[in-house]
């Protein structure tokens, strides 16, 4: 098969998807297919006409490449393609989306608010901020709703760190949200087609070394983030956290392959770190709380981050981990994930 | 493409299988998400005030074609041959001729001649530092120097900057508290003139101090003095190794931006037994600098009077910084300051502190613009809101399209900020940073201080807790 490999683009995440590209490349000529490699740009359309691909293997992170941008080119031109299908890629791209979408669903995610810049700079939201603080108790997290990596993600531990995090945040996407800190465990549940299919991997827990928090220079170094797999988790819990991520894969529609990524809270930690939150659940605001019952499960629970709808492939991304722990090989994987394209989604 | 056998790339278990094998020292290198970002800059839509680029274009290819014929008919052999480690003298007495233009007299004895001024900042290291040592520099520093700083693992103290460069009252005091603490540094390493990324000069006075501080404490100096000749208003001042003498003083230099980088051409000037073990140094690194290159610089400083080159690069980067700053002053906000060169390659913007410029640097690039976070040029987590910016390697049109959208990002943050905390939003643009200025950010606020900018606070409707 003629096989086009889409990486690289304009996106933040070039240098990760320039990376995972080479990856499947790789395998793919390993297991016998024709390799066309495009790094995206301006000439994509020209390209892939020229080129003519059987099928597209999109190995983007980040915008354009995983926000259904290029999936929705691929459906113009009629050519088959890995992973998710552009609505799903839309939903999932958005934490925004996704959390009112897991919301809704009642799936547990951490409790957030959501604004576009227009927001503070017509409507005065930034008045509404310390009801918003008192709701979400310090630290907060602030973060793009689009951005793929850990770039542009603040943790805001007092009310003064608010406006330079939400103006950091905003220099990546015209709507941030600012989401409750959860202490925990960060898991990541990486899920494959298998005959028809939806399966989870072994989950992998990413342990920071040094810093406090997991960020974007730890996601991506060797030595800096010490990665278990699969996890040392109750048996309950593991199933739990299978269950719940397979669970927003078929929410939000997903195909082929995708990860997951929970936090799994520490009650001890939490109830030091953070004393008014317990307070705060047990309906010290009642009307709110009310709102989005759904989404708060009990202390020590799981709350779902955000799903990748095209997870990292390079040697030290988390789903070839989970793959090969589930005794699946790098070239197995991509061909799995190659299979899957035009199967009926789960 | 190929369909043939390939090894398959190594996975997270290989990777972990090499890391066990990797020195401790690398492990304090720096990298990833700034690497990652700053690879973008490098694409051909983005107008980059991040390099730290000279221009080459307007050297004569007829110059470059017959300064080779000529090394190739009159040195063919020995270009073609290895060198002695400490260069050859051909080159060394173009150096002297170099060196006495800035004001020092040098006998060639007392010259290694290295691959790049870089490798100086290598080998004063590599014979200098033993793992935790302790390096002084100004805050902020040659962000190339970093990752050598790094693989050596020193522990780097940086000391502020104003106006008139690295604070020698400062300086003084760090040192005493080290050496309280029974620390003493193995060396200070300094731009002087025209600092890189800084962009200022140290004033003559505090050259006159550094030197009797050095003197005084018996500490080594690196002087690494790329610029010097590329002054575009001013008188020049004292090297501060003409001041010294050559006693404490490890001099750097190099040919990278009076001819070209792309010889690969420096060379330290130091006390002979500090050279000595940084000639054994350098035969473990590369036995010798290129031949070839020597040949062919040696050949052009035969072929005319190589400060003609110079003058003209001078005219072409006078006019660049003068459209640079122009610029500023036109579409930078007044919460900005920068400095003003008089010479060298830099100008460096300070943002108002709650602009982390690393993020800025991804709303640039959306506008295809770049510059270098000011957090590269610091070891300690600072410069998170400052920026440098290269004005030599861009023409005049691009720095003033580049200035104005850069411009155009950091006011929509201001105004942002304002709008968030209800300060006064972005208004008119301001001067360059005035005389004392520092140039260094202090560390990072106080908990539980609010910030001056932050002081007008919005009327709440509702009363507010806070937690810690």
């Amino acid at each position: 098969m003629r096989v086009a490999v889409l990486k690289g683009g304009r996106s933040l995440e070039r240098q990760v998807s320039l990376r995972s590209g080479a990856r499947v490349e790789d395998a793919l000529e390993r297991l016998g297919h024709e390799v066309v490699a495009i790094d995206v740009g301006a000439d994509l359309v020209g390209r892939l006409t020229e080129e003519r691909p059987d099928l597209a293997f999109v190995a983007l992170h980040g915008r354009d490449g995983e926000d259904g941008t290029v999936q929705e080119l691929l459906e113009v031109m009629g050519i088959p393609y890995t992973g998710s299908r552009v609505s799903a890629c839309i939903r999932a791209a958005d934490k925004v989306l996704a959390k009112y979408a897991m919301l809704d669903a009642g799936v547990p995610t951490p409790d957030f608010f959501a604004f576009n810049e227009t927001a503070f700079r017509e409507l005065g939201a930034a008045q509404a901020l310390p009801a918003i603080e008192e709701r979400l108790q310090f630290p907060i997290v602030v973060k793009p709703a689009s951005q793929g990596s850990a770039l542009g993600i603040k943790f805001a531990r007092r009310p003064t760190d608010i406006a330079g995090a939400l103006v950091a945040a905003f220099s990546y996407d015209r709507k941030v949200l600012l989401e409750r800190h959860i202490a925990g465990r960060e898991l990541a549940v990486s899920i494959i087609e298998e005959r028809g299919a939806a399966r989870a991997l072994p989950i992998v827990e990413a342990v920071p070394e040094q810093e406090d928090f997991y960020d974007f220079e730890a996601r991506y170094e060797i030595g800096r983030t010490r990665f278990v797999c699969p996890a040392e988790l109750d048996e309950g819990v593991a199933a739990q956290a299978s269950e719940t991520a397979l669970e927003v894969y078929r929410l939000l529609g997903c195909a082929g392959f995708a990860r997951v990524d929970l936090l799994l809270e520490q009650p001890d930690d939490s109830a030091g770190a953070n004393p008014g939150k317990a307070g705060r659940r047990a309906g010290a605001n009642p009307g709110e709380a009310g709102r989005r019952a759904g989404a708060e499960p009990e202390a020590g629970g799981l709350y779902v981050l955000e799903l990748n709808p095209i997870p990292g492939l390079t040697e030290t991304s988390l789903l070839p981990q989970a793959a090969d722990a589930a005794g699946i090989g790098f070239d197995e994987l991509i061909g799995r994930i190659l299979g899957a394209v035009g199967a009926p989604a789960a | 493409m190929t369909s043939g056998f390939r090894r398959p790339r190594s996975t997270a278990r290989d990777l972990e299988r090499y890391a066990a094998l990797f020195a401790e020292r690398t492990k304090v290198m720096k990298s990833s998400a700034m690497r990652d970002l700053m690879a973008l800059t490098e694409r051909e839509d983005v107008i980059s005030l991040a390099g730290g680029m000279p221009d080459t274009s307007t050297f004569p290819p007829d110059s470059y074609a017959s300064l080779m014929t000529s090394v190739a008919a009159d040195s063919c052999a020995r270009a073609l041959q290895y060198g002695p480690t400490e260069g050859l003298a051909v080159i060394k007495s173009c150096i002297a001729e170099v060196m006495r233009s800035e004001g020092m007299e040098i006998d060639t004895d007392e010259v290694l001649v290295t691959t790049g001024g870089q490798q100086v900042i290598d080998l004063v290291c590599k014979t200098l530092l033993d793992p935790g040592d302790v390096v002084v520099t100004e805050a902020p520093t040659y962000p190339g120097a970093v990752p050598t700083f790094c693989a050596y693992q020193a522990d780097v103290v940086q000391i502020t900057m104003d106006h008139d460069g690295m604070r020698t009252d400062e300086l003084e005091t760090t040192l005493d508290e080290l050496e309280r603490d029974g620390r003493r540094p193995k060396f200070i390493y300094t731009v002087p003139t025209f600092h890189n990324p800084a962009g200022v000069t140290l004033a003559l006075e505090r050259r006159r101090e550094l030197v009797r501080i050095a003197g005084e404490r018996e500490l080594l100096v690196l002087e690494d003095n790329p610029y010097g000749l590329l002054r575009y208003e001013g008188s020049p001042l004292a090297t501060l190794r003409a001041l010294d003498g050559g006693e404490f003083v490890i001099y750097a230099s190099t040919f990278s931006k009076i001819l070209s980088p792309g010889v690969r051409l420096g060379w330290a000037a130091a006390p002979p037994p500090v050279l000595e073990k940084m000639n054994i140094g350098k035969q473990g690194s590369d036995l010798c600098s290129s031949s070839i290159s020597q040949f062919f610089v040696s050949a052009y400083f035969e072929s005319g009077p190589w400060e003609a080159y110079v003058r003209s690069l001078i005219e072409i980067y006078r006019r660049r910084r003068d459209v640079m700053l122009d610029s500023l002053a036109e579409h930078f906000p007044r919460e900005a300051q920068w400095t003003h060169p008089e010479g060298g390659l830099f100008i460096w913007a300070m943002l108002p502190e709650y602009i982390d410029t690393t993020d800025l640097l991804a709303r640039a690039l959306e506008e295809r613009v770049a510059f270098v976070p000011g957090r590269a040029a610091f070891l300690d987590g600072r410069g998170g809101s400052s920026m440098r910016l290269n004005f030599s390697g861009v023409t005049e049109e691009l720095i003033r399209e580049g200035i104005r959208r850069l411009g155009e990002v950091v006011r929509e943050q201001v105004d942002l900020y304002g709008t968030l905390t209800g300060a006064a939003p972005g208004a008119p643009p301001a001067r360059a940073a005035t005389r004392g200025a520092a140039v260094s950010q202090p560390t990072r606020q106080p908990a539980g201080e609010r910030p001056a900018a932050v002081a007008k606070v919005v009327p709440l409707p509702a009363k507010r807790t806070r937690a810690g």
